[in-house]
Formats: C-alpha cells, structure tokens, sequence
C-alpha cells in the first residue's frame, strides 16, 4: 500500500513541482506565467507525438529513456515521503539512492553520446563532471548525520532527528544542510549550475545532452527530472526537517505525512525559486568551485560533530 | 600444441578452483618436500585465505584461456604463459620463505616475457624492461623484509612467524612491516609504486592483460593481507593509517590518470590502480580497528577488501578481453578511431557495458556492493576515539566517493566513445565480432558480474569465515537472512537482489503503461539534428579528448597539461587552413618530480662509484686488503 502511495505521490506531485516552480518564478519577474498544470499538459502532448530516432543511434538509446524512470521509482520507494518507514528501507540507505541518481547519469550520458552530435556529446561530458565533483559532498554530509544519529538507515535517521528539539540550532546540522541544497541543485540541473529554461545555449548541460530526444521518450525523460527534482527535494526536506513523519500506522500518520510534506516542499520551491530569480548562471568552469564550497561546508558539518561529541 | 597447452592451463585452473574452494570452506592440507629446495624445501600448506586466491587465479584463468585457444594472437608465449599461472597459483600456497620467494620469482620472470610478447615494438621493449627494474627493485624489499623477520624468529617457516613475530621489537617489526609491504605494493601497483603497470599491462596479449590485472596485482594484495594482519600479528594503529592514506591516494590518482587516456587498455590498466587503492581502503580499516581493538569491525573491512579483489578480478578480465576483441577488431587501442561497435559487435558491446557498469559501482552489481561494505567499514570510525584516524577515515570516505564518481565518468568515455555513434575509421566502420570462444569467456565472465551483484546475502557469510578465520574472532558485524545483508545491527542494511527486482519492474511498469494507456507508438527514423547542416560524417563527433576535457581544466594542478597548436595556413591567405595539429598531453608528477630525480641520484651516485674501478690489479689487492682488515675490526 505504502509503496503505492510513495511512487503515486512522486510520479503524479513531480510535474505539479515544476510547474509551480515555473509559475512563481514567472511572477517573481511580473510575468504571469503558465498555470502550475502546465507540465502535465505537456507530458500528455509529447505522449501522443510521433517519436524521431536518430539513425545513429543503438539499443542504448531507445532503453535509456524507461531504465532512467526505473531508478527514479526505485529510489523513490528509499526515500522516507511519508512516513519514517519508506517500504524498501530494508534493501538500501543512502548510498545506494546516490549511486542509482549515478545510475540514471550513465545511461542518460551515455544516450547523449549515442546520437554522435556534437552538443549530446558535451553535454554528457558536463553533466557527468558535475554529478563526478557532488558525490564527495553528498557522502560527506551522510557521514555527518550519520554519525549523530548512530545509522545510516535514512528512515532511522528521521526517526532519531524527530525527537531533537534543538536540531535547527545544531551548527553540524545546518552546515550539512547548506551543502546538501548546493548538491540538490547541482545534480538536478538548477541555476546557478545549469539553466533549465534554455534550449539553445552553449552554457547548457542537462538540456544539451537530451537534445535527441522526442516523443514518448521525451515525456519520460522530462519526467524522470522532474521526479529527481521531488525526490531531492523531499530527501533534503525529510532528513533535515523531520517534523511530521511517524511510524505507519493507519491512514491518519499518513494523512499528516502528506500534508507535512506539501508544506515543507512549498517553503522549499518558494527558495529555490528566489535563488533561481536572484543569481545568474555560472561559468561552467566556477562550477567545481561552488561544489567545492559545498564539499567544504559538508566538511565543517563533520568536524563541528566531531569537536561537540 | 598451443591449443593443447591452453587447455591443459585450463585444466589446471579448473583444479584450482577445486582446491581453492576446498580451502575456503575450511579443508586445509600440507605438502612438504624438503628435498626440492635448499633452506627449507618445498612446503605447500592450504588455508582459508590462500584457498580464497587459489580459486581465484583458476577462475580468471580458466576465460582467459578459453580466449587464447580463440586468439590468432596467442600462438606464441604459450610455454611462459603456462608458467605463468602455475607460479601464481604456487603463491598462495606457498608455506615458507624459499618456496614463497622462487614463485614469486618465477611468476615475474613468465609475466616479463609475456609483456615483452611484441619484440619489434620499441614500446613493449621499455615496458618490459621498466616492469624488470620495478618488480625486481621489489623483490629485493621482499627478500630484505622476510631475511630481517627470519633471522630474528630463526625459521623460515611461515607458521612460525605467526607465533613468534608479536614478541619481536618494535623497530624490527615496523622495518619488516615497511620492506615487506613495499615490495608487496610495487607488485599490486600501488602509487607511486605504479609507474609499471600502464605500461606492462597493455603491451601483454589481452588473455594476458586480463590475468595480469585481475589477478596478478591481486597476489600484492594477498601478501599485503598477509604482512598487515597475519605474519607480522597485530601492528601499531600507523601500519593501517599507512594502508589508507596509501588507498585513497592511489584510487584517486589511477582515476585520474585513466580519465584522460585514450588508449583502451591501458584506460583499463589505470583502473586497476585505483581498484587497488579500493581495496586497500579495506585493509587499511581492518588493519586500523584491529589494533583499536574493533574486532567486528576489522572483520567488515576484511570482508570488503576480499569482496572488492574479487569483483574487481571479475569485471577487470571482463573488460580486458572485451578490450582485446576491440582491439582484434579495429587494429587499434586508440579510442578516437573506434565508434559505433555496438553495431558491429553486439556480444562484445553488451559484456563491455556489463563490465563498465559494475565497475563504476552502479547497482545492482557486484562492484557497487563492495564498495558499498567498504563505505561501511569506512563510516563507523566514530566508533573509534582519536581524531587523527577520524580524520584518515575521513579522507578515505571522501576520495572513494570522489573515485566512485570520476569512475563512472570515465566508463561512460570508455564506452560511449568506443561502442555508440558513428564509426571514428574505416577500421571500425568494418570491425567484426569476437569469435566464439571469446564471446563465452566474455559471458561467462559478465554472468559472474551480475551474481556477485545480486547475491550478496550467499557471498558475505564465505567471505566472513575466511575474515575471522585470518583474524582469529567471530565475524559478528555482519548478519541477515536470505534478502538482507545486515551490517553492525542497526546501522545499514543493503538487498540487491530486492533493488533488481524492483529496478526491472519499474523498467517495465511505464512500458506496459504507454503501450496500455495509447501513447503514440510511431517511430520514424531520421537523422540526428545537425545544427542545419547538410553533410553529417564521424567528424562532428565529440572525441574522447573533448569529453575529458572538463575533468583536464577542474584538476589542472595534478595533470599540468602542456598545449600545442600547430596551424598550417594556405600559401595564399590567411583565411586558409590546409592542416592543423593540436596536442594537450598531460604531465606525470611521479615522472618528473620522484623518479627522474631518483635515477639522475643513482646515475651520478654510479659515476662517483665508477672512481673506484680504475683497471690497476695493484689497487684492486689494496681493496682486499682494506676490506679484509675493516673485517677482522669488526669481528
């Protein structure tokens, strides 16, 4: 039932996500902007378009698109959504949820490499570079919670946190979370690291590699972001922020979960969406810098548990 | 012939599977002919972790094997290759100093010869003749170490080191532990001791590339397990901060190095070194825990390392014979005029992408797993009470993460430049596939990839026996059932076969939802976008150097690209340009900065020395008699 209800929550609020994030960056510059349903509607169109395939292309191609959705469902079933007990806790933490986003990046780079253009080329080339550089940072700041909550079992950890009233004054905590949002936003492809308005710009990343695709395939891979996007979200929100979510227990706990989570993801939505309207992109190359200051606030985060404990 | 001495070198691997096997689940056995070798004779003795390598070798060999009998390359160097891996499997057996020392030998001396397999290149040349000096530089650190423990302990015996060596002094012990693992880590590539093997590796016939990586530099590995938790007993807490720091710089200096090569094998060869590095994260953990007192948490760290050697052997001959097939296939190890062989060479493509997968640590396979127990064994040192080996773990945590990165950035160069797009040469455009006892070895292989990935829950428990028989206690950090593996109770739990499962659901979910739902199925094949332009060829590809690039400019401090460009302009205008040439190689700090300085010290050193020898027999007797004297002062 549970595992139902996460892959509905993530798979049908991920478009919704996006898309409120592109109605209120809309109004933030005084445009009106698209109704926060719109990426549905653009899911459904792609759905029913005829699909282009590159002569090019291999196997790789056609498989990557269903094998890229298949790890953001499976890593939304590790994830704690709503409830501390996520119904596939017992087969992974974690690490395993970084290294099925890894998944996903190497098949999605290698696709962009399968077409043979130039522009799926670099972007594979970049997309892979940042995702290489987060990783450290990532693992770093688990190590930090995981040393204080005694698990690197990510339901565990929300249980553990969801009893510590002074958690948002836990210098440890707040520098982990600082360099885990720098993380979110690299990986899923936000500004300052990477643009996602953008079509046809040379700074681009993510869109560059995916340029080939079209169609139903295309619907899959604008979905599969936008899950990575909630998943990273609902991660970052859930592991730092644990009020809300108990143990199941009849739909009730539930319920709360559900409602915890929406308020939680809209304070976040409504920051990166400040963010996103207030700097611009990066140069690619001072983008190892920003993810090195992510490292290096991860970094602090351990020491700061190290010298308290 | 050659076929009929592959085989029976198959054969041999098959029985030392056997017998490996038979030790690993706790069937011990000696063999003792004193007769056979002066001090100490021959002597042979079975045990859990021996028995672990023993089968090891026999399963890399017995593909490797398969592959020669199909490999039009392998005609020659058949009798050293026979040598080659009756030594290695002489190794683990090995009981005494004697025994130990003359496989060793033996097994450098057949793997010379089989890198030297190419006799007309100039470049095998001095790759063999580089592997000489830096295995036979560290065979004189082996034999320094183990004469040091043995005149001390007064046998040649290992057994009797076990016992005998807790009582030594410490500066002896730490001299051993320092020779030995030197001479160990030379072997199993470990930086800076490395500088031999991109070279060796690649210039050996694939079969042979694939049993040097995977298996060779694994015997390293199994004398630095033997040095730091077995011979030498329990070791001071820097014998382990010594193995780590060791780990997390040579995996992420072998990443590195590998991300911006473009030669195929020897991209492979680099890996290895940071394969190594992985594991000796392991060791170094265990190694640190156990002198802390840790026991089940050195047992965790045991089981990683053994658990990465393995898989690495696994995936690491994978990628070598597809690598080999490649390279039978274009005639080239050179990335950039390869392209589009997943057309050609599907069997080959689909094995190569097994193998990447896995070693980048991707799940569900077996090398995610492994690294997976490593992170583990790496994350509970705050169980440990000292901020400085906090620190080290620290830095062993980062740069495997860092490494797990970069190496899935380098496998997706290594085959999405070589597999996918469109062909880079006329070579490639015409390649074809691997004959058919190379696709079984590939397979085979590639199978044994995905069932350490899955079944982790049957592995482990192996793995834990042969931990804590090494270490001597219960293996207690690692439980579960027949789905879960479970570390330290609590702390992590992890069930591939469960994360399999669900990945291949949900990769059929939305496929049966779009067919279900009416999506549309048309498909039109068509050109890939061009920007509008017209003629599209392989030219407009990305290039292997390009998709490095980035990695080239963020770590410009460790690889000091150098830059030329070379532009040839039409004799009429500027506007021209009939040819251009551009280079961006990169520097290797351990060239310039440790060994030319080493060898222009040794040169000089040899020319002061060379005072000595002036040709007079009048001085020569003076010599005799100064040393003569010296002695009798002495004595």
């Amino acid at each position: 039932m549970l595992a139902v209800l996460q892959i509905v929550i993530v798979g049908a609020g991920a478009p919704l996500l996006v898309g409120a994030l592109r109605t209120f960056k809309a109004r933030l510059v005084g445009r009106r902007g698209p109704s926060p349903w719109q990426p549905y509607s653009d899911l459904r169109k792609l759905l029913a378009k005829e699909v282009v395939v590159s002569t090019t292309t291999s196997w790789v191609f056609r498989a990557t698109p269903y094998a890229l959705v298949a790890t953001l469902l499976t890593a939304a079933l590790i994830v704690p959504v709503v409830t501390a007990r996520p119904p596939l806790a017992f087969a992974g933490n974690i690490i395993l949820l970084v290294y099925l986003f890894m998944l996903g990046t190497f098949f999605l780079a290698l696709a962009g490499l399968d077409a043979g253009s130039a522009f799926g080329g670099m972007g594979s080339s970049r997309e892979v570079a940042v995702a290489a550089l987060a990783e450290p940072t990532v693992v770093i700041a688990v190590f930090a919670l995981a040393l204080r909550a005694d698990t690197i079992d990510l339901g565990r950890i929300v249980e553990r946190f969801g009893g510590e009233p002074w958690l948002a004054a836990n210098p440890a905590h707040l520098l982990a979370f600082a360099a885990m949002f720098i993380v979110m936003l690299a990986e899923t492809g936000r500004l300052p690291v990477d643009n996602p308005a953008t079509h046809l710009e040379l700074t681009m990343i993510h869109e560059a590699m995916v340029l080939e695709y079209s169609g139903r395939y295309l619907a899959l891979v604008e979905w599969a972001s936008a899950m990575k996007l909630f998943v990273f979200m609902t991660l970052l929100a859930n592991l730092f922020v644990p009020w809300g979510l108990t143990e199941p227990g009849g739909p009730m706990p539930v319920f709360i979960g559900i409602l915890a989570l929406a308020v939680k993801l809209a304070v976040l939505t409504t920051a990166v969406a400040l963010l996103e309207t207030a700097v611009a992109k990066l140069r690619l190359f001072r983008v190892p810098e920003l993810l090195a200051g992510s490292f290096a606030l991860a970094f602090l985060s351990l020491m700061a548990v190290f010298v308290v404990r | 012939m050659t076929r009929l001495v592959y085989g029976l070198v198959a054969l041999l691997a098959v029985a030392a599977v056997g017998l490996g096997g038979y030790g690993m689940t706790g069937g011990a056995g000696a063999l003792r002919l004193p007769w056979v070798l002066p001090l100490g004779g021959l002597e042979l003795t079975l045990d859990p972790l021996g028995g672990l390598f023993l089968a090891l070798i026999g399963f890399a060999a017995i593909p490797a094997s398969i592959y020669a009998i199909g490999e039009a390359d392998a005609r020659r160097g058949h009798f050293a290759y026979a040598v080659f891996v009756t030594s290695m499997c002489m190794v683990p057996l090995a009981a005494n100093m004697m025994t130990f020392l003359i496989a060793w030998e033996l097994m450098s001396l057949a793997s010379y010869f089989l890198v030297l397999h190419d006799r007309r290149s100039k470049e095998s040349i001095e790759a063999a003749w580089i592997y000489a000096v830096m295995t036979h530089a560290g065979l004189a650190c082996l034999l320094g170490g183990m004469l040091l423990i043995g005149a001390d302990v007064g046998s040649s015996r290992f057994a009797d080191w076990r016992t005998a060596t807790q009582a030594l002094a410490p500066a002896t012990r730490g001299a051993a532990f320092v020779l030995l693992a030197l001479g160990f880590a030379g072997k199993a590539g470990v930086v800076p001791l490395h500088v031999w093997l991109p070279l060796a590796h690649p210039a050996a016939p694939s079969h042979v590339s694939a049993l040097m990586s995977g298996v060779m530099i694994k015997l390293g590995i199994y004398g630095l397990l033997r040095v730091s938790l077995d011979w030498l007993g329990i070791g001071p807490p820097w014998w382990g901060a010594t193995l780590l720091i060791a780990g997390a710089v040579s995996s992420l200096i072998g990443v590195l190095y590998a991300l911006v090569e473009h030669d195929l094998k020897r991209l492979l060869a680099f890996h290895s070194i940071e394969n190594i590095g992985i594991i000796l994260l392991g060791i170094g953990s265990a190694v640190l825990y156990r002198a802390a007192g840790l026991e089940a948490l050195a047992v965790l760290g045991l089981i990683a390392a053994l658990y990465h050697t393995i898989n690495h052997a696994m995936f690491k001959a994978l990628l070598f014979l597809g690598a080999g097939a490649v390279v039978h296939a274009t005639g080239t190890r050179n990335m950039e005029a390869m392209g589009g062989l997943i057309k050609r060479m599907p069997w080959t493509a689909a094995c190569f992408l097994v193998g990447s997968a896995a070693i980048a640590a991707l799940p569900p396979l077996n090398g995610f797993v492994s690294e997976w127990l490593t992170f583990l064994a790496l994350f509970q040192n705050m169980r440990l009470e000292a901020i400085g080996q906090n620190l080290v773990f620290t830095l062993g945590i980062a740069s495997l993460a860092l490494t797990g990165g970069l190496a899935m950035a380098c496998f997706v160069k290594a085959f999405g430049i070589t597999f996918l797009a469109l062909p880079r040469s006329d070579a490639a455009a015409h390649a074809h596939e691997a004959s058919r006892p190379i696709r079984v070895a590939m397979v085979t292989l590639a199978t044994a990839c995905v069932a350490l990935g899955v079944g982790p829950t049957l592995v482990v428990p192996a793995f834990g026996s042969i931990a804590s028989a090494v270490l001597g206690t219960a293996p207690e950090a690692i439980g579960g059932d027949w789905l879960t593996v479970r570390v330290s109770g609590q702390f992590a739990s992890l069930s591939t076969a469960a994360i399999a499962v669900v990945l291949g659901a949900m990769f059929v979910a939305p496929l049966a939802a779009l067919r279900l739902g009416g999506a549309s199925r048309r498909t039109r094949a068509y050109e890939r976008w061009g920007c509008g332009r017209i003629v599209q060829t392989s030219r407009l590809e990305y290039t292997a150097t390009a998709f490095s690039n980035p990695f080239k400019r963020v770590f410009d401090f460790f690889y000091r690209p150098t830059k030329r460009l070379d532009i040839e302009f039409h004799p009429e205008s500027r506007f021209f340009v009939e040819r251009i040439e551009y280079e961006n190689p990169t520097r290797s700090i351990f060239d310039d900065w440790l060994y030319r300085p080493l060898l222009r010290l040794l040169h000089s050193g040899a020319r002061a020395a060379g005072a000595l020898q002036s040709g007079s027999a009048n001085q020569y007797l003076a010599y005799i008699l100064v040393a003569l004297l010296l002695m009798l002062v002495l004595a």
